[in-house]
């Protein structure tokens, strides 16, 4: 499906609020099919909102295309499918097993009441061995620790096989190695024509990207590829330059820029 | 085969060998103590009695139990809180005074075994768990606060109880009788109450088990249930219509009876980890095995006195409740 779209999705003119305070203001966008998207910003940059707006999840004005099509003319099972989403802070879900999480990815591929297929355990084995929590599939969701379960709820979001994949902190509780894997796992995806976007904190990661949104103050102040200088300019000035952001040999990082109380 | 689906399936055969097992012990107690079941068999007089009063005691012991144990796991899964419960949520005290208006305006008797009085009773109950519900969830602004959620459960509990004991004190004639049902007793219900509560936990097992994926996909919260393509609206709409149902349909039979609905999820919990259909099931099979349970424990603790069976399942299921706490607070400071 995506060989036949260059975007996967496109909003314009968005505007979202929570509890009535304005959090998007007139958002337009393009992210391409086929990539991996990093959206970053300073605190309050309206981030979580834009995904979950993306998502279909969130009243909004404006319009948000899927695919070239309308996000409201999408089913809900249809959208499901497509489109998948790792939600910041999942829910508690203590007494599940892992294995019961991971096949509630394969909801919108399964009639109402119809016992898993084939295909949903293949789906539910293949996404818990890429986040490396198969071994644990057997173990209940409250007894393991928060990175642990950030993994399985990433499981959960790759068993439903979408098109588009939409994360809001998936490194939340993630130590460096299991970062790095999730680095693998999506450039994996993208290798097999997936679209992924993530909310990212860390914007050295968020750097590894094919390219960047990114955001302050509900709007956007500039999209465009991670490698190119344009962004990495963005990208210090909407942190009020407190982040350098450097050459590491053939990769970019960002490092913290101290600044001094002067006394 | 899921891999919780084998222990879950242990459990319910568990389950129902105990409910056979307590069956036997509530047919074989009277007021007497217990009486051997073949000496039941012979005597005209006794098969009479295990017939008309017995067995359908024992029966609606198990109905009403499992009723309140399927409206505990439904409110804890929909509300996504382990505390909730027909009676903390305001439902229960909803029904009694249903009940209570119902007997005002139309007269009759809580005890009256008409199946016209049953169905009126069973109905005014339910309209009664309803608006309990709805007043405590607009109470508490919504189901995330745990501790407003059962303030607000507490203030409409005591509340719609006092519009309960203002309306039967209205209604002299129906005082005691009212008594006794506010205790919470199995000790009334006939044949026509015993298959009623029957009929309908069939139904709202049957909804809540066919809307069992709603409760399985809120548990990792409602963004994400509605990201995997779930109807939110009209299945929160079907799961609270079930829970007031099951809470009115018990409530309505045996009066007010606490905890069994809080107790029985957790107890399931505790041993099985699964979804919510199997958690649903069981936890019915544990709120009916609690109850028969409690109510041969009432009428065999003091025989020939016979304790409500709801002042006893308050005591155990107080105390639990409080353990549940303390655990919680305990697990809360190691983490």
């Amino acid at each position: 499906m995506t060989a036949m779209h260059s975007v996967a999705i496109e909003a314009h003119s968005v505007t979202a609020s929570l509890s009535h305070v304005p959090v998007l203001q007139g958002v337009d966008l393009m992210l391409g099919a086929g990539r991996w998207t990093s959206v970053v910003g300073p605190n309050g940059a309206g981030k979580s909102t834009l995904l979950k707006v993306l998502a279909g999840l969130l009243q909004h004005s404006g319009t948000v295309s899927l695919l070239g099509r309308h996000l409201c003319t999408w089913t809900a099972r249809h959208r499901a499918q497509t489109l998948a989403w790792l939600g910041q802070g999942e829910g508690a879900g203590d007494d599940l097993l892992v294995h019961d999480v991971a096949m509630l990815g394969r909801l919108p591929h399964q009639a109402w009441l119809g016992a898993p297929s084939g295909a949903d355990f293949a789906a539910v084995e293949q996404a818990l061995r890429a986040t490396q929590a198969w071994d644990w599939r057997h173990r209940a969701l409250g007894q393991l620790s928060g990175g642990e379960r950030q993994r399985v709820l990433l499981a959960r979001a790759l068993a439903v096989q979408a098109e588009v994949l939409l994360m809001d902190e998936p490194l939340a509780n993630l130590d460096p190695p299991h970062q790095a894997d999730w680095l693998a796992v999506v450039r994996a995806l993208v290798a097999q024509g997936k679209t992924v976007v993530s909310v990212l904190h860390e914007i050295s990661m968020a750097l590894q990207a094919d390219d960047l949104v990114v955001m302050a103050n509900g709007r956007i102040a500039h999209q465009g590829p991670s490698k190119e200088p344009a962004t990495r300019l963005a990208l210090e000035a909407v942190f009020e330059h407190r982040i350098r952001i450097a050459a590491l040999g053939d990769e970019w990082v960002a490092l913290p820029r101290p600044t001094y109380p002067t006394v | 085969m899921l891999p919780s689906s084998r222990p879950a399936f242990t459990l319910a055969l568990g389950l129902l060998g105990l409910s056979l097992a307590l069956g036997m012990l509530g047919v074989a107690g009277g007021s007497t103590g217990l009486e051997p079941l073949s000496t039941l068999w012979h005597a005209p007089v006794a098969q009479q009695i295990v017939a008309d009063i017995r067995l359908p005691r024992v029966l609606g012991a198990w109905a009403a139990g499992a009723l309140l144990g399927l409206a505990g796991a439904v409110a804890q899964g929909l509300f996504r809180n382990p505390l909730a419960d027909p009676y903390l949520l305001g439902s229960a005290s909803g029904a009694n005074l249903g009940v209570a208006l119902a007997l005002v305006v139309f007269g009759g008797s809580p005890l009256a075994s008409a199946w016209l009085a049953r169905l009126g009773l069973t109905g005014a109950a339910f309209v009664g768990a309803i608006a309990g519900v709805l007043l405590t969830l607009s109470l508490a602004r919504g189901v995330q606060h745990t501790l407003r959620l059962l303030l607000a459960g507490v203030i409409v509990g005591v509340v719609l109880g006092a519009a309960k004991d203002m309306l039967t004190l209205a209604a002299p004639e129906s005082l005691q009788a009212m008594q006794a049902f506010a205790l919470g007793t199995t000790g009334f219900v006939g044949w026509s109450a015993c298959l009623l509560m029957l009929t309908v936990w069939l139904l709202c097992m049957a909804v809540a088990w066919g809307l069992s994926r709603l409760l399985d996909a809120l548990v990792l919260g409602e963004a994400t249930a509605q990201s995997l393509g779930l109807p939110l609206a009209p299945l929160r709409l079907g799961l609270v219509l079930v829970l007031a149902l099951a809470t009115g349909c018990a409530v309505a039979q045996t009066g007010l009876i606490a905890f069994v609905g809080l107790a029985a999820p957790h107890l399931v919990r505790t041993v099985v980890k699964t979804l919510h259909g199997p958690l649903l099931l069981l936890s019915s099979l544990a709120g009916a095995v609690l109850l028969l349970g409690a109510d041969v424990l009432a009428r065999l603790l003091l025989a020939p006195q016979e304790l409500p069976v709801g002042v006893l399942t308050a005591v155990l299921g107080g105390g639990y409740l409080l353990w549940l706490m303390h655990r919680r607070v305990r697990l809360g400071a190691a983490s």
